[in-house]
């Protein structure tokens, strides 16, 4: 089976003026590597500032004009060039964005959606999408400001889902719903998937990703440190101390926090990203550390918890 | 619209506070003024030759020996009553001088203030929405090199070039010498116009450019433009759907707030193409103590810079849905 979409090795870093007229380099992502199936929600799951919006914007080619992707990027098996993802966006592949700001403040939802097109079968078909998103005829004349939250989002999906997409990324398309309306949003992505569409799900709340995602990728810092299959982590199979610390930090699970705070961009080395806080941690962890193929998932980790090598 | 009407209400209080307000300080520095009436309008050796009365008549019609207060509370009691007095310069009331420079003025403002707004609008959306690239970087380099050169300077450069090099257009004045005023032409008012107008557009152009410019590149780094390219909305596409509608409500207030530039502007400029509109008024005005016209200026062009504003406003409750939306609501 083709995969949908696959990464391999993706790095973004920033171009930012240092002290003077100094360019420094400021690496946000580095070496991530992630493959999506058709009818497969892959999660990647990551803290606030560890680089997750710009994966979604990296592969949308919709990074700002002082950033630098390399790695390789394919899609439905061909390389996705930036000019390739200019032909393909909002159409085979689609963003879900956050929230109402990503609408047009100043313009009504039902224009806004249908890009400027009048023609009465281009009405009908987004009528339809919305309608099936329980969304009326009168949320078409609404602003954004005159939408709840929870419609904001329905409308923000009926918006990808109209492309009849390929690939959809939803980047943090949960915060500010409550747990019902946020499962009933996750609802939808399941439905996408079930119509045999690859959903990348951008998050930081593990425990809700885990109610759709298939599988799920850990991002720590910009890197990605573990694939893990979604049921690995309530059968308690996880790979990396980070995970592990992720898992046990949910409220169910004993609330546990470790000591200290993830580093910034361009803060720490080559080496493994968590080592300053990490229980395990030896010296080599400060040098390159590998991505590598570990019961049935992958894993960033010299000494992988439950691994014996 | 009771709403509307309530704001509109409470606006017009604060402006006759306002007017109040600058009559009171235009009338303040009028007082400080080192100048005396007498020696700049009647000349130190005509008033060697003048005998004790008649210096004390002229003393009386320029007012030198009234206590301060009763001058302004003298003024302000006729003006109220409509009357703006009379111009001690130009012997006529003050409203007909100003009626008259207003009519020559307005013409100029009106025309640099579209021209300004429209160029800088569009200079200014091109520049922030390709910001970085090169048209971005010859756009702004023209405006502030615009920005830092001096009107006065600019009106003089054009002068020697179109109308003294070139001679395509007059050198000054509103309308052409030695003409009777009754055959003086639309045509030849509009021809003597151009060099005026278009020194003040060219410097307001650059103010409204660099601004509009500020406000587009942050539109164009909006949630909603990142949405919309991920969508697969062409950079056209972007900029006149969303860039133009969002950059609307500033382009507004800046191009109201402008008109406050524009009259600066038009001080300087008309002196240096001896105008004769509201601004050389102003000026003469000033130099030549002549309180009652420097105060009907200052009210009546406070007026009209507080007009601009408040129109702005209104217009605010038009366009931003916002506002119209969440007025009708209450």
């Amino acid at each position: 089976m083709e995969p949908i979409l696959d990464v391999k090795e993706l790095s973004i870093s920033f171009t930012q003026y240092g002290r003077g007229t100094n360019q420094v380099l400021l690496p946000v992502i580095r070496d991530l590597s992630l493959t999506i199936g058709p009818g497969q929600v892959v999660a990647v799951v990551g803290s606030s500032g560890s680089g997750k919006s710009l994966l979604a914007h990296g592969i949308l080619g919709i990074l700002p004009y002082n950033s630098h992707m390399s790695g390789e990027i394919n899609f439905l098996g061909q390389p996705l060039t930036q000019r390739r993802a200019e032909q393909v966006r909002g159409k085979e592949m689609v963003l879900v964005p956050q929230g109402v700001t990503y609408l047009d403040p100043l313009m009504q939802v039902g224009p806004q959606l249908r890009k400027g097109k009048k023609d009465p079968q281009t009405r009908a078909r987004f009528r339809g999408v919305l309608d099936r998103y329980g969304l009326g005829e009168e949320v078409e004349t609404l602003y954004p400001f005159e939408l709840s939250g929870g419609m904001a989002r329905r409308v923000l999906i009926a918006t990808a889902a109209e492309a009849a997409p390929r690939l959809v990324i939803a980047d943090e398309p949960t915060p500010g719903l409550d747990a019902r309306a946020a499962r009933r949003v996750l609802g939808h992505f399941r439905e996408l998937a079930e119509g045999g569409a690859g959903v990348l799900l951008i998050t930081h709340d593990l425990e809700l990703a885990l109610t759709i995602a298939h599988r799920v990728t850990v991002f720590y810092a910009g890197v990605t440190i573990e694939e893990a299959d979604g049921a690995d982590f309530a059968a308690g199979k996880l790979r990396h101390p980070y995970t592990r610390a992720l898992w046990n930090a949910l409220p169910q699970n004993g609330f546990v926090p470790i000591p200290g705070a993830q580093p910034g961009p361009g803060e720490g080395g080559e080496g493994c990203p968590l080592a300053p806080r990490c229980p395990r941690r030896r010296p080599e962890c400060l040098g390159k550390i590998p991505y590598r193929p570990l019961d049935g998932g992958r894993v960033r980790c010299l000494y992988p918890e439950g691994g014996d090598l | 619209m009771k709403h509307r009407l309530f704001f509109t209400g409470k606006k017009l209080v604060r402006m006759v506070l306002l007017l109040l307000g600058v009559s009171l300080v235009a009338f303040l520095l009028m007082s400080a003024s080192p100048l005396d009436p007498l020696q700049t309008n009647v000349g130190q050796a005509a008033l060697g030759t003048m005998s004790q009365e008649q210096i004390a008549k002229l003393e009386d019609y320029w007012g030198v020996n009234d206590p301060p207060a009763q001058r302004y509370l003298g003024w302000l009691g006729d003006f109220v009553r409509g009357d703006m007095g009379t111009s001690l310069l130009y012997r006529q009331p003050v409203s007909q001088v100003i009626g008259q420079r207003l009519q020559n003025s307005l013409w100029l403002m009106a025309f640099a203030w579209v021209i300004s707004g429209a160029l800088g609008l569009t200079l200014g959306v091109i520049a922030g929405a390709n910001r970085g690239k090169l048209v971005d970087k010859l756009i702004r380099g023209y405006c502030l090199l615009i920005s830092s050169t001096p009107a006065f300077w600019l009106a003089l450069v054009l002068l020697v070039v179109f109308g003294v090099w070139l001679g395509w257009l007059p050198i000054g004045l509103s309308v052409p010498i030695g003409v009777d005023a009754a055959s003086v032409t639309l045509a030849d008012r509009l021809y003597h116009a151009i060099l005026p107008a278009i020194t003040l557009s060219i410097t307001g152009v650059a103010n409204i450019a660099l601004h509009t410019r500020e406000k587009m590149a942050d539109i164009m780094e909006q949630d909603y433009i990142l949405l919309a390219r991920a969508r697969g909305e062409s950079h056209r596409s972007i900029v006149l759907r969303h860039g133009l509608r969002n950059v609307a409500l500033p382009a507004i207030t800046l191009q109201f707030a402008s008109i406050s530039e524009i009259f600066g502007g038009s001080v300087l400029v008309e002196q240096v193409f001896s105008y004769p509109g509201l601004g050389q008024a102003a000026v003469n005005a000033g130099l030549g103590s002549d309180l009652p016209l420097l105060l009907g200026i200052t009210v009546v062009s406070a007026a009209l810079v507080f007009g601009g504003n408040l129109i702005a406003d209104l217009l605010y409750g038009v366009v931003d849905p916002k506002i119209r939306r969440g007025v009708a609501k209450q």
